[in-house]
């Protein structure tokens, strides 16, 4: 583990560094380019920036068509209103007709801290999951969301990426041959007894309760699963025989999102056991980010915790 | 521009409502209402106006077209169609499982198509997208997009107007068909609109009200739009939905209904009646 960077900073940071290398690249935001970090990239490259004002639907819908011209339009503005309020826009203006658009939500999850529920998008997966087609990344730490973004300069078609607000410690760069691929999902940590599948921050604590385990002796896989759809079924097919157990982990509704997306595959090839881990389908609320998220009980703790529970109910 | 006579334009736009009627008739589903109110809009565009070339849909230089009220699908195709896009017969595959004429207007399968619409409201942001790709690219093509007047009562309609007259896009007309009725009844009734001269206006439109089914009106009125610098122009139309079918002319019944055997031979008897009017003229 190293130093620490947000992935949404990360992500602003790649912009400029690809804006050279990528002339297609269109940025758009929504009033919100200092939080979403696109304003290193209004700074640079104001010619190719567009702030479409407090106005989403609309800002989906300009992309749309700036794609169906040849270029490749970045939408920014905060997971709720990324993948909630324009919702509509991202899938009959983009996803329907297949553009290459990519629809970055910036602050997901209950990590927003302070600004509260109305805020703390934990439905996002399983909004953008929904729409046939649409590809779903939620990149762990600085340098994956530096690997991912590029990743998505390279894909033609419609994808939704989350972005957190949080400063989070690297850990894939530590990772031997460590490369992104838009559906690969990555091994950070073998193990024998259980995998855990995390994606997005939470990855950062599988880390943490997998050592926390090894002390009770309990041998835990974590996968680092940076695209949530389509769902890398090698990997988690190959975790559930080897292991024989699964819990998954995300900042998200444990409706619909990355445990869904894992249990409605696994169930039909190797039904192994699969305990969820994530918001117990209720609304956050305001606190400090670390207290909110105590408070819901994501943490490394509480994954060690449905760890054995999964290990538990193997047969 | 300038490509055609009124005469000719009156007979292109008569065919495409007869295969208007037709397409609804056939698939016993589909909006006839909207269609027969925009389409002297439509021909004239595509026959006069847009520089567009069916041999070449996806030439980057392209005048483009979205057709936000998207429902409007037995204008479009037709239009394509006989504009020589694709043959005529496809038409009969509209809203058929074993065919690709979707019930709203499609861009991936039916040539000529520049955006997929059929939620209101969205298309004419698609549309202020591809004149901001104009401006970006530097390429001297025009954006055309037509809404329904009960399509205006979507926000969205107002984010896209902002964003429009904030870049200046010049090179973006819009027409509101104003034929005044929506599902529900008279659109002054259901959600009132009025005065939308002024409220484009003050949006930071450059606007121009016509008789949507005069053909000098409309070619003047894109001739004007074209000279306009620095802001988008909005052209109100004024039309009669169901235009060119007795029965269905200003009735909101005929939004989204199919006529029976009865109704549609009475529809293509007159229209074929003022067809070979014009023709003898």
């Amino acid at each position: 583990m190293g130093e620490k960077i947000a992935t949404r900073e990360a992500y602003g940071k790649a912009l400029v560094a690809l804006a050279e290398k990528y002339p297609e690249l269109v940025v758009l935001d929504a009033d919100l380019s200092g939080a979403t970090k696109t304003s290193g990239f209004a700074k640079a490259y104001p010619e190719r920036f567009f702030d479409m004002g407090i106005a989403e639907a609309d800002m989906q819908g300009v992309a749309a068509g700036l794609a169906t011209c040849g270029l490749k339009p970045f939408t920014n503005t905060f997971a709720m209103f990324a993948a909630g309020r324009s919702w509509e826009q991202v899938r009959n203006s983009i996803c329907y007709p297949g553009l290459n658009v990519k629809v970055i939500g910036s602050h997901g999850g209950l990590s927003v801290g302070e600004d509260g529920a109305t805020h703390q998008c934990i439905e996002d997966f399983a909004l953008m999951r929904a729409i046939p087609g649409m590809t779903v990344l939620n990149p762990c730490d600085g340098p994956e969301m530096m690997a991912a973004t590029e990743a998505l300069l390279n894909y033609d078609g419609p994808a939704y990426m989350r972005l957190g607000r949080l400063a989070v410690e690297n850990v894939t760069d530590t990772v031997l041959d460590y490369k992104f691929e838009i559906g690969k999902g990555v091994m950070l940590k073998n193990g024998t007894d259980v995998t855990i599948i995390a994606t997005g921050m939470m990855v950062q604590m599988a880390m943490k309760a997998a050592a926390d385990l090894a002390a009770e002796n309990i041998s835990a896989r974590v996968i680092d699963m940076h695209t949530i759809k389509p769902l890398d079924k090698e990997i988690v097919l190959k975790a559930a025989q080897e292991t024989g157990a699964i819990v998954t982990t995300e900042e998200h509704n444990i409706c619909g999102g990355l445990g869904a997306a894992v249990t409605e595959y696994i169930a039909g090839v190797c039904p192994v056991p699969v305990v969820l881990h994530g918001v117990e389908d209720e609304f956050g609320r305001s606190g400090k980010a670390p207290a909110v998220l105590e408070a819901y009980g994501l943490t490394p703790a509480k994954i060690a915790e449905k760890a054995k529970a999964a290990i538990a109910l193997k047969k | 521009m300038g490509k055609c006579t009124n005469k000719e334009l009156a007979i292109e736009a008569t065919k495409a409502r007869k295969l208007a009627v037709q397409m609804v008739y056939e698939a016993s589903s589909g909006h006839p209402g909207g269609s027969l109110s925009c389409l002297d809009i439509l021909t004239t565009l595509y026959f006069d106006t847009m520089n567009v070339d069916p041999e070449n849909p996806k030439d980057p230089d392209r005048d483009r077209f979205v057709m936000s009220k998207g429902h409007c699908a037995p204008a479009m195709y037709p239009v394509l169609a006989l504009r020589g896009f694709f043959p005529v017969e496809e038409l009969h595959m509209f809203r058929r499982i074993d065919g690709h004429m979707s019930g709203h207007v499609e861009m991936n399968y039916v040539k000529g198509v520049d955006m997929s619409t059929g939620s209101l409201g969205q298309g004419v942001s698609t549309a202020v997208g591809m004149a901001l790709a104009g401006k970006i690219n530097k390429k001297d093509y025009r954006v055309y997009t037509i809404l329904g007047d009960g399509e205006i009562a979507e926000g969205q309609v107002w984010e896209a107007m902002m964003a429009a007259a904030k870049y200046k896009l010049d090179n973006f007309c819009a027409i509101v068909d104003v034929n005044g009725l929506q599902i529900d009844g008279r659109t002054a009734d259901v959600m009132p609109t009025e005065p939308k001269d002024k409220k484009f206006e003050s949006f930071g439109c450059h606007v121009i009200t016509i008789d949507g089914h005069d053909f000098d009106c409309i070619k003047a009125a894109f001739a004007e739009a074209a000279t306009i610098k620095g802001k988008p122009t909005v052209i109100l139309a004024k039309t009669v939905k169901g235009k060119g079918v007795s029965f269905m002319e200003d009735k909101a019944s005929w939004h989204g209904t199919a006529p029976n055997q009865e109704q549609y031979m009475t529809a293509e008897a007159e229209l074929d009646a003022y067809l070979k009017e014009l023709e003898a003229e």
